[in-house]
């Protein structure tokens, strides 16, 4: 048994070496090593977009070689980042399960003289572990789409509301900037009310505001699903919306089929948290970019119905 | 007149009796607050359609699924003495199929929706005869064998849908979940009606309403008296299979789009509670079917009340519990037997002193 621990540590170190001395090998003038740590793609039609971003900038014709690592756990996250830096890659990109449990791993990055890029969400650790991060806003993203709102320059804001599910990131993200509008007296709440991101919750709520008499002529729904319900409900009741409608709809998450909504002109908004942050990245780890900025808030994307391009929804819309 | 009120009171009315009374209270509480809650319209819709709209409409047009969900239920809550936690998760996993099917035909008409259909239908029916199996064959207890399905039903219609949330569009598909043209009643309210003819139907010319109450009541019994029980139940499972197709598809044709983490979401809750409310015993046995249907109208009555108070959607749950609790309370059969006794003994008393009066 004794005999048989120690011939599995030996080759297990063999192995390490063999490995660290094929990491080293390719330093060279060979292709940048990347390892990207992020979550699965099966987690959202943001992360879908976001892995398939990461695979399409690092790709071999632009001078990568990727590997990558999908995990909703911290602990398998971090575990795969040790092995990223045993086999010597170049640059780690980060996208992290936790905030938290990350100081050791980048540590040692540090030593072993690997580069750190933490994209989409912020880690705890200090700044000087890593190159930069490039983050979302969430904020930003609800600034965008009420300031859009305010450049429509209606003549009066009447605003049905519909929030995602309390508490969460976007929902935050999206509700503080029109909050801020309702607060100050700029817009006027119809109704405010979270459906959780339920589509079919959605539709009852515009259906009760409709059934009350009440008058609106904005839709602020936190994402595509709950915009699709809102409409569904002007739909039965013969409410015109859209460009050149009685009521403004306004969704988030740029689903590729919400965008055509807004190319048929049947929507007015649609924002976007943007998992796009590769290319910042590659510009950066290329020298294309330089920046003396630790956090790079990566900028928000809102489209417009009345100039929405096909190109447009091929490039940025999420799903099929 | 005055007999058919005292029949009421007396509860003359059966099991239907509570939930008359919440709709009766429900719509007295609606008229007080604000009359104009029962309005009726008639109006265009955006595809030109003359159709009707208002509260009630609203209420009877959105209560369709937990409608139909209720009929299978009560079916099998009667024939296995217990009750299918995976009705949401298997109406996401029915409703997958329908929009994937549907999306592999590079046209929508009436054959391919029928198709679809068929093939969803076919499906939930499989994921009920999984659940009957477990609970007929295997006699596990309902809320446990049908536990797994609810925790893996949304994962399964993940897959299906591969992650994201696939639209469909089409005018036939929103002539099922909206309104067909030149109908101006909800097409969702008329499928329930479909429904509920059907059951009427099926226990007018078969015998299994009676056989499902006597499995219910007294399985032992019922098998001696030579009633194949295991199948009886696997039945039930394999019907609700079909109430639960039906519903996910008009959740499906209402938006055009099959999210299966929010399409039907906690309505197995709302399901079994319409049952409660119907005046069924969830203990199985002797059932009505129009009892649970009035239960799924009291249920979304007492939603859309609180929305046009505008009571913020959080809070709506709460509200319910306390409405809730009061109706299960007043149907407990404590309460009954106390009412009972009161009754009586007001009748005892009206008679001796009448009996006073003709003495003296």
């Amino acid at each position: 048994m004794k005999r048989f621990k120690a011939l599995a540590i030996t080759a297990v170190l063999a192995l390490t070496f063999v490995l660290a001395a094929c990491g080293k090998s390719g330093n060279g003038s060979g292709p940048i090593k990347v390892g990207v740590i992020n979550n699965p793609p099966s987690e959202s039609g943001y992360r879908e977009a976001n892995v398939k971003d990461m695979e399409a900038v690092f790709s071999a014709e632009n001078g990568y070689e990727l590997k990558t690592f999908y995990s909703i756990k911290n602990d398998e996250q971090l575990q795969a980042a040790q092995g990223f830096i045993t086999e010597g890659v170049d640059y780690l990109l980060i996208s992290a399960a936790e905030t938290t449990g990350w100081d050791e791993v980048l540590t040692k990055a540090k030593e072993a003289g690997v580069k750190v890029y933490i994209f989409d969400r912020k880690i705890d650790v200090d700044e000087s572990l890593y190159e930069a991060a490039v983050i979302s806003n969430m904020a930003a993203e609800g600034d965008t789409a009420v300031q859009w709102l305010l450049d429509q320059n209606l003549p009066e804001y009447n605003v049905i509301h519909i929030q995602g599910a309390m508490g969460s990131d976007a929902q935050i993200g999206r509700t503080g900037a029109l909050q801020a509008q309702f607060d100050n007296g700029t817009m006027h709440c119809v109704v405010q009310q979270t459906a959780t991101w339920d589509e079919a919750e959605a539709k009852n709520i515009v259906e009760s505001v409709i059934n009350s008499g009440e008058s609106f002529n904005v839709i602020y729904a936190e994402n595509d699903g709950m915009a699709k319900g809102a409409v569904a409900a002007l739909d039965e009741h013969g409410i015109t919306h859209g460009v050149g409608g009685q009521v403004v709809v306004m969704g988030f998450d740029c689903n590729k089929w919400a965008l055509r909504e807004l190319k048929d002109g049947a929507w007015n908004y649609d924002g976007q948290c943007s998992p796009f942050q590769a290319q910042i990245i590659s510009d950066l780890i290329k020298g294309v970019n330089t920046t003396s900025d630790k956090i790079i808030i990566n900028e928000e994307k809102g489209f417009d119905a009345t100039t929405i391009t096909d190109s447009d929804i091929e490039k940025y819309g999420l799903g099929e | 007149m005055k007999s058919k009120f005292k029949k009421i009171f007396a509860g003359g009315l059966g099991q239907l009796t509570i939930p008359l009374i919440a709709i009766a209270l429900l719509v007295i509480f609606n008229l007080i607050r604000d009359p104009s809650f029962f309005s009726i319209t008639f109006s265009h819709n955006n595809d030109g359609n003359t159709i009707i709209e208002g509260n009630l409409i609203s209420i009877i047009n959105g209560a369709s699924e937990l409608a139909i969900l209720a009929m299978g239920m009560t079916l099998v809550t009667a024939a296995c003495r217990g009750q299918d936690i995976s009705v949401g998760a298997a109406a996401a996993i029915a409703g997958s199929v329908f929009v994937k099917v549907l999306k592999a035909f590079s046209v929508i008409n009436p054959g391919t929706v029928i198709f679809a259909f068929i093939c969803s239908c076919i499906v939930a029916m499989l994921f009920g005869c999984f659940n009957g199996v477990l609970v007929a064959v295997f006699k596990i207890q309902p809320m446990i064998a049908t536990l797994i399905l609810y925790t893996c039903g949304r994962s399964i219609a993940y897959w299906i849908n591969g992650g994201a949330t696939p639209n469909v569009k089409s005018h036939i598909l929103s002539g099922i979940g909206s309104f067909i043209p030149g109908i101006p009643i909800p097409t969702p309210v008329l499928i329930v009606i479909l429904m509920a003819v059907i059951f009427m139907l099926v226990f007018r010319f078969t015998s299994l309403e009676l056989l499902t109450q006597s499995v219910g009541i007294n399985e032992s019994a019922a098998k001696l008296n030579g009633i194949n029980s295991t199948f009886i139940k696997l039945l039930s499972f394999i019907i609700l299979g079909v109430c639960v197709c039906v519903a996910g598809m008009i959740g499906v044709c209402r938006l055009g789009l099959i999210n299966h983490e929010t399409l039907l979401i906690d309505v197995e809750m709302d399901t079994i509670l319409a049952v409660a409310i119907g005046g069924n015993n969830l203990g199985g046995g002797k059932f009505k079917i129009s009892g649970s249907i009035i239960g799924a109208y009291v249920i979304q009555m007492l939603t859309t009340t609180l929305y046009a108070m505008k009571v913020s959607s959080t809070d709506v749950k709460a509200y319910k519990a306390i409405v809730i609790v009061l109706l299960v309370v007043i149907g407990s059969p404590v309460v009954k037997r106390e009412f009972d006794k009161v009754v009586r003994n007001m009748k005892a008393k009206k008679k001796s002193v009448s009996k006073g009066a003709a003495e003296s």
